[in-house]
């Protein structure tokens, strides 16, 4: 056993005295690397161009084609004014629901433990992945005021969910739900209970430490959480479709407006309100990415 | 002689923690309590009203008439051109943002350029753009007054792009953060034992993101099979050839065949539990992994 | 046949690491490195890796021109700090890892990888991930993972910086007995003077990007080349101008009226020693003496005394300002 421990064979791994010329140098390595580099770089860039960047600018040329004529033609409308005031204002009662209801969910599942939190930490992520469609075909199958579960109860009682105003509101903020939990989650893992540990051991009971300790520690997150909210809950189309009954003036929101102007020949006005539309999607993006700092993807 | 004069270290050694111990310090869980016991009842209650139950009562009614009326639904002909076409292309659209996604994912986080930030936000625009603007978009450059010549409108191909676009962001940006955390010194390791950057890359750095990559692609097709709205405009819903399972759902509600809708609701449910299922394990494998 | 490093210089940026280094580490020696932190070591280590590649300068091993070849070729073994160990493969692919590379046949690096995993007393967890191991037995993992291939050179980048102190002491002797069995040109990287004391046959101490002194460990601790030398090896008080070894001090009573007059103004029992703080007329000076003797001086706070240099004492001209009375450099 001694003798294969020491090295004394002659070294066959060992380069000869002079480097052979085949075996690269550091300079042509480097040199091919950087061909590499260049090359997926451009491939990406390409890619990304085709796919969305020049996609994109040419709906804002088609929109500003007019310069400002058309959106302005769109502001002049009684009817798209109410279809964007409907828009925004589902779209801030989702956010606002989301956020309250967000915030609690997370921290009851990073902070406490209960039976199903399992079930229910794999839950949340559902309206990620449930198409649309469904998540309008389910709500209309509990609260329709016909032959829903719970429709007709509602009906009873006063409340007109289906085809109405509420509907758009349940349908935004059932699509949108995980996002805000899904940027508060890991904040909440990363700072641990060592800070809110202190606060209770210096008297503070549950609520002061939730106002003082949890929540700063969380506010950006909830922030990003938010815009992200926001952006979803503005563009929902399918979901809102199904929910809505599409009526002129009552239910239709800004993204059915596209789609029925289009299909009625309207397309400078389908392209206005597209863009406009993608205008506030693109702003909420940037103002996140800006707001995050650099090393956080 | 030379083995056994070398003693082993002593086997008091502590045995490695398997949980990178969390920056502040203890993530001990408590018990509830009165105050979050009602916030826990609440949520839930909130959560079932607006998200379980509906689901439920979609699988529910799917299955009303028993299981020849739910397979008489999913098989009807149409129906099922719808899910094929719907199912095909959704997975080759995953293969090739597998690919795509890790090759994005790798230039952002290796590379350095100007304008890298801009890519940063064109990655993410079809996650928060509407849906039917995805669609009017893509029809801009691809459709017929498209400036390049190729028009995709009602025709398979457009079903393709189209998922293409909505489901960009989702392997780049499960990959995106694992592969910034990797250990550079164990791909210096690598080299100094002899691997090529080529042979480091296969052998070393692409095991460990075979989970978030998985992770994405399984996004990404759950993503792809439920895409309604840029579709809408896109692909004319032309039966047989370019229509989407999700517009022959909305076809069966609008004929108000509630149990038709909701059985083949149903298919696309199922799949969209097995996604959440299969990533939850894998997040699980990731964070075990550091 | 060696490591030789001619005129090396290497910068980051404005950052000078290297400033026209050179340096001979002699074949089958175990060599230090070492430096504070900063200094320059790793990098230079890194260098002859070819890890890292100098600005200007050049590196040859064992005869053959490396300054331009990759770290892939150069068939060297490094170690890190932190392991890099290959979290996705077992303890046995780790170590069969640059084998596997080398397309060695299937019987060949089986043999290979048992005998290593003995060597370093692993074999019973060749199965298992390297997250399972303890911080020690990964460093093990690491040096079985870079012998495999034989290497011309085995370099070490301050390989017991992650490990507790106890577990590093252990694992610095073993290194010492592992060299004197495999005999396989070592270098290694420390900011620990300790470390390098004992393990290192010569130590290449490097501060500023530049090279204090090279010699063995008697020579550097008897015969330090200057202030930063005789600083970072030892504990030093700073007596008028000149630097010197604390029990290198003879406390002589007031009376004998030699040497530099001061005043106790500190006494500090540690086990066998005693260490006292003498305050003279521009200083305060740190001594250092056995138990036996301070009784003999029955000395105490207050009392004046005499500070005289010991005949054929270590010393050295002060460069710098000594902060404290007693520099202690510890790891």
């Amino acid at each position: 056993m001694a003798d294969v421990l020491v090295d004394d064979r002659p070294t066959p791994a060992v380069p000869p005295r002079a480097a052979p010329p085949r075996r690269p140098s550091a300079r042509q390595l480097e040199r091919r690397s950087r061909v590499v580099r260049y090359a997926l770089r451009i491939v990406v860039v390409v890619y990304l161009i085709m796919l969305v960047g020049w996609p994109l600018s040419l709906v804002a040329q088609r929109a500003l084609g007019n310069g400002l004529d058309d959106i302005k033609e769109l502001f002049a409308d009684p009817q798209m004014m109410h279809a964007f005031k409907l828009t925004l204002f589902a779209a801030l009662i989702s956010v606002a629901i989301n956020t309250v209801f967000g915030i609690t969910i997370s921290i009851l599942l990073v902070r406490y433990e209960f039976p199903g939190k399992r079930l229910l930490n794999a839950f949340v992520d559902l309206p990620l992945a449930v198409s649309p469609i469904v998540v309008g075909l389910s709500l209309v199958l509990v609260y329709n005021s016909r032959s829903g579960w719970f429709g007709p109860a509602l009906e009873g009682a006063g409340f007109r969910v289906m085809y109405a105003f509420p509907a758009i509101v349940m349908a935004t903020t059932f699509v949108a739900l995980p996002l805000v939990i899904r940027e508060v989650v890991p904040v909440l893992q990363e700072v641990g209970t060592d800070q809110e540990q202190a606060a209770r051991s210096l008297g503070a009971n549950a609520f002061q430490r939730f106002r003082r300790i949890t929540l700063p520690s969380i506010k950006w997150a909830v922030i990003y959480g938010m815009v992200l909210t926001l952006a979803r809950s503005l563009g929902e189309f399918g979901a809102v479709k199904v929910v809505s009954g599409n009526v002129l003036g009552v239910t239709r929101t800004a993204t059915l407006a596209v789609e029925e102007k289009y299909l009625n020949f309207d397309k400078p006005g389908a392209y206005a309100t597209a863009f406009l539309l993608a205008l506030v999607s693109v702003a909420c993006i940037i103002v996140v990415s800006l707001l995050r700092p650099k090393d956080q993807g | 002689m030379a083995v056994t004069a070398l003693p082993p270290p002593a086997a008091t050694e502590p045995e490695a923690r398997r949980r990178r111990p969390r920056r502040g310090g203890g993530g001990r869980e408590s018990q509830l309590t009165w105050a979050s016991g009602v916030g826990l009842g609440v949520s839930v209650m909130w959560f079932s009203l607006l998200v379980l139950i509906p689901l439920a009562a979609v699988v529910v009614t799917g299955s009303k008439e028993g299981w020849s009326g739910f397979w008489n639904a999913v098989t009807q002909e149409q129906t099922l051109a719808a899910i094929r076409l719907t199912v095909g292309t959704a997975f080759l659209v995953t293969i090739v943002n597998v690919f795509m996604g890790t090759l994005i994912a790798w230039v952002l986080v290796r590379d350095d350029f100007f304008g890298k930030r801009a890519l940063e936000v064109l990655i993410d625009v079809p996650f928060a753009l509407p849906t039917v603007v995805a669609g009017l978009v893509l029809l801009s450059l691809y459709g017929p007054q498209g400036p390049v010549g190729i028009n995709i409108a009602n025709k398979p191909s457009a079903v393709f792009v189209a998922y293409l676009f909505v489901t960009l962001p989702f392997v780049v940006r499960t990959v995106q953060p694992v592969l910034a955390e990797l250990d550079r010194e164990v791909e210096e390791a690598s080299r100094s034992l002899g691997a090529s950057s080529f042979t480091t890359f296969r052998r070393v750095v692409l095991p460990s993101l075979i989970p978030a990559i998985a992770a994405g692609a399984t996004l990404s097709f759950a993503r792809g099979v439920s895409e309604y709205g840029s579709l809408v405009l896109l692909s004319g819903n032309i039966p047989f050839q370019t229509e989407v399972t999700s517009v022959r759902i909305l076809s069966s509600i609008e004929n108000n065949n509630a149990v038709g809708a909701a059985a083949v609701a149903t298919i696309l449910l199922v799949i969209s539990l097995v996604v959440i299922v299969l990533v939850d394990i894998l997040q699980r494998r990731l964070v075990r992994r550091g | 046949m060696s490591i030789e490093v001619s005129h090396i210089t290497k910068r980051f940026g404005d950052f000078v690491a290297l400033d026209d280094v050179s340096v001979t580490i002699p074949s089958g020696g175990l060599t230090a490195l070492l430096g504070p932190s900063g200094g320059g070591k790793s990098t230079l280590l890194r260098i002859i890796a070819g890890l890292e590649y100098a600005d200007e300068g050049t590196v040859t091993i064992e005869g053959v021109d490396a300054t331009d070849l990759p770290a892939q070729h150069r068939n060297v073994g490094f170690v890190f700090q932190h392991y890099a160990a290959f979290k996705h493969m077992s303890v046995y692919r780790n170590v069969a890892f640059g084998l596997e590379i080398r397309k060695r046949p299937k019987d060949e690096i089986d043999a290979r990888v048992r005998e290593l995993l003995q060597l370093v007393h692993l074999e019973q967890f060749a199965e298992r991930k390297p997250a399972q191991l303890s911080g020690g037995q990964r460093q093990r993992m690491a040096l079985a993972r870079a012998l495999a291939v034989e290497p011309t050179v085995l370099l070490l980048d301050e390989p017991f910086g992650a490990l507790d102190a106890k577990v590093r002491k252990e694992l610095r002797d073993w290194l010492r007995r592992l060299h004197d069995e495999v005999n396989v040109t070592t270098v290694f990287v420390t900011h620990d003077q300790e470390e390098a004391l004992e393990v290192a046959d010569e130590i290449v101490v490097i501060n500023d990007g530049r090279i204090e002194q090279i010699g063995t460990p008697d020579q550097l601790y008897d015969e330090p080349a200057g202030d930063f030398v005789m600083r970072f090896l030892g504990p030093v008080t700073q007596l008028g101008g000149q630097l010197v070894r604390p029990h290198d001090l003879e406390l002589r009573p007031d009376a004998d009226g030699v040497g530099i007059r001061g005043e106790v103004t500190r006494i500090v029992r540690v086990g066998f020693e005693v260490r006292l703080d003498v305050t003279t007329a521009d200083q305060v000076v740190g001594a250092s003496v056995t138990r036996a003797q301070f009784l003999n001086l029955g000395l105490d706070v207050g009392s004046p005394v005499r500070l005289v240099v010991a005949p054929n004492a270590t010393t050295v001209d002060v460069e710098h300002e000594v902060a404290d009375p007693l520099e202690l450099v510890d790891a």
